[in-house]
């Protein structure tokens, strides 16, 4: 157990490109973070510095007190989860999770015991004497998880383990991966590309974008007061919708329409406006509203995402199954949820955060 | 292919048949000819079905030797040929898995002009660099020795090139994970390299061996003592005997007896190759 200090960190290669710029992230003992970007964003950079497996060109990273900046990735105390698991192939399940004991030089009997633990933890222990070619994908990343349980590290460190599994086995193993953080207690960064991952397992998202930290909070924090237009279009799914739009003192023209805000503008001038696609709803006759031009549908079941244009921009909006479709249609939304950021810096306009992102996070039930 | 017709089946097995005896026939022959006497040759007719002789040929030629033909017996020759080739098989597997472990896992000045260095040297074989090979352990005073024998055909480019590509596919997240279980480099070769290198060690063991076993040339140059003589370069003094006949019934036993350690070679390996292969999945 311990917290992770990554202070300043930048990673430059040789040839001088630059991969991750000025990281500045405190981990308390016992988080769980999750690093999420698009690819090429330096979230792997960054967690293969702190494993070690990258030397860190720039600043330094603490694991409990320690500075581990020149310390080989053995001697850090961390775990490490792979993306394509990494197993040993020709060793057994058992010598794959004792390896990294025994190479520590700990007592046969011990080795047995945490391994013995952590197979029946992850309900491994009838594969203990096969080989991983023997094993599913599923069952894989299990021995992927058990090698890094067995050590009792200070961290956990997860490279997109999930990716290789199928939709319906990386849910189930999402729960799993979070209960058993929820179970050890144990410091956890968790890389992954997927927002839908990143929301359900985070105690706190950082967002990468270009190898600088976008936005760091609790997942609803950030789902409901995104700090850019970046964080806004990548988190939450379907993404939210941003469009150009002027605001004339407390009116926001979009296009050829024009709405009143109830005092919710910022500043004046133009700005980019996103809203998300459940925020919007089909307008009361009488009220302000935005026309819309549908121009085809997605059915997801309990909900219809409908597709068209507000004056010439793309816009999505999420309405319930029962209502009827028309070409033409009005669209309403309330005014203390739209979000709106600066035209040229893309940054978030302050003083309009939703009251939602004031709400503390659902306690875990453990 | 999917065709079935009876024409077919017996033409291609009237081909396969015909291509065996090729291969076959004159290894026939050979047999043949060692289970005669020395005086069946004389008629100039070539017998076609086993003799007496047998045990009377190969016993001379194993336990006495040609002594007009200045080879020692076949005994000592054929240890030689094992020991060398054994020798050369192991070293350069050993010399090459480590050269490219060396090349593929270290950053390290000058890699890849090392690398391509080793490559280059594949186009030349050991008979374009033998007078200077020659010079040199002449003056290491390795003439007539085994070292001598072993040594100057020990390295290998193309098991240096195969262990490198082995390598490159070996995935480098098991490197890492080796590095965040506490492996060090020489651990991760030992614990995680050698074993997954298992079915290419056993292919080139083969290949290296049977190298090493029909090497000529070179044993043929070094050694001048009876006592380092290769079997294969006994061969050749039986056939060229200074005054007389050529004993054919002996040469031809010679033949089979240098022929038959690789046979056995491959058969025992190949089981072990054939298992590796089965049993290895990265």
């Amino acid at each position: 157990m311990a917290s992770i200090d990554v202070e300043n960190v930048g990673k430059i290669y040789t040839g001088g490109v630059r991969a991750v710029t000025d990281i500045k992230l405190n981990i308390a003992d016992g988080e769980f973070i999750v690093l999420v970007g698009p690819s090429g964003c330096g979230k792997s950079t960054l967690l293969r510095m702190i494993a070690g497996l990258e030397t860190i060109s720039e600043g330094e990273v603490k694991i409990g007190s320690r500075v581990v900046n020149n310390i080989e990735p053995a001697d850090r105390d961390i775990a490490m989860v792979f993306q394509n698991y990494a197993l040993y192939p020709h060793m057994t399940v058992y010598n794959n999770l004792a390896y990294g004991l025994k190479n520590r030089g700990t007592p046969k009997a011990e080795i047995d015991a945490r391994v013995a633990e952590a197979a029946r933890m992850l309900e491994i222990t009838q594969y203990l004497e096969r080989k991983p070619r023997a094993l599913s994908g599923g069952q894989r990343q299990r021995v992927a998880m058990g090698r890094a349980i067995v050590r009792k590290p200070a961290a956990f460190l997860f490279d997109e383990p999930l990716s290789n599994l199928d939709a319906k086995l990386r849910v189930s193993m999402r729960g799993e991966i979070k209960r058993l953080q929820r179970r050890l207690g144990t410091t956890s960064i968790y890389v992954t590309h997927d927002q839908l991952e990143a929301m359900t397992l985070a105690d706190r998202l950082v967002v990468l974008n270009g190898g600088r930290i976008e936005q760091i909070g609790a997942p609803l924090e950030v789902y409901h007061a995104p700090a850019s237009t970046f964080v806004a279009s990548f988190i939450g799914s379907p993404a939210m919708n941003l469009v150009k739009g002027e605001l004339h003192g407390d009116r926001l023209a979009i296009g050829p329409a024009m709405i009143g805000l109830n005092g919710f503008a910022p500043t004046s001038g133009a700005v980019t406006v996103g809203v998300r696609a459940e925020d919007m709803r089909i307008a009361a006759p009488d009220e302000d509203a935005l026309p819309f031009r549908l121009e085809y549908t997605e059915e997801l079941g309990a909900q219809r995402l409908i597709h068209g244009l507000i004056g010439d921009q793309q816009i999505t909006v999420a309405v319930s199954p029962e209502i009827v479709l028309s070409p033409e249609m009005r669209i309403a939304v309330d005014a203390k949820r739209l979000h709106f950021f600066a035209a040229d810096t893309g940054k978030r306009l302050p003083g309009n955060v939703p009251a939602e992102a004031k709400l503390a996070p659902a306690e875990p039930v453990v | 292919m999917v065709e079935n017709r009876p024409f077919l089946t017996f033409l291609t097995h009237l081909i396969l048949i015909f291509g065996v005896l090729t291969v076959v026939f004159p290894v026939y022959l050979a047999f043949v000819a060692s289970t005669r006497g020395a005086t069946d040759f004389m008629t100039g007719i070539v017998p076609l079905l086993p003799g007496d002789q047998l045990s009377a040929n190969y016993g001379y030629l194993l336990g006495s030797g040609e002594s007009t033909a200045g080879a020692p017996p076949f005994m000592l020759m054929l240890a030689n040929s094992l020991l060398m080739a054994i020798l050369i098989a192991i070293g350069k597997i050993a010399i090459s898995i480590i050269s490219a472990f060396a090349i593929v896992y270290f950053r390290f000045p000058l890699r890849v002009l090392a690398f391509w260095v080793i490559f280059m040297t594949l186009m030349l074989p050991v008979e374009v660099r033998i007078l200077p090979t020659y010079k040199v352990v002449a003056d290491l005073g390795m003439l007539n020795s085994y070292s001598g024998l072993v040594i100057p055909v020990i390295a290998s480019a193309t098991a240096t090139f195969l262990f490198r590509q082995f390598f490159l596919t070996v995935p480098e997240e098991m490197m890492e994970a080796a590095r965040v279980d506490g492996a060090g480099p020489m651990k991760f070769f030992r614990d995680i390299l050698l074993p997954l290198s298992r079915t290419n060690i056993a292919a080139l063991f083969i290949i290296m061996f049977i190298y090493g076993w029909n090497q000529y040339l070179w044993p043929m140059l070094i050694t001048t003592e009876p006592h380092y003589y290769t079997v294969v370069m006994g061969i050749k003094r039986l056939a060229s005997v200074l005054d007389g006949d050529t004993q054919w019934n002996l040469v031809m036993a010679g033949v089979i007896l240098a022929g038959l350690p690789p046979v056995l070679v491959i058969i025992f390996m190949q089981r072990l190759f054939v298992k590796g292969l089965v049993e290895t999945e990265k």
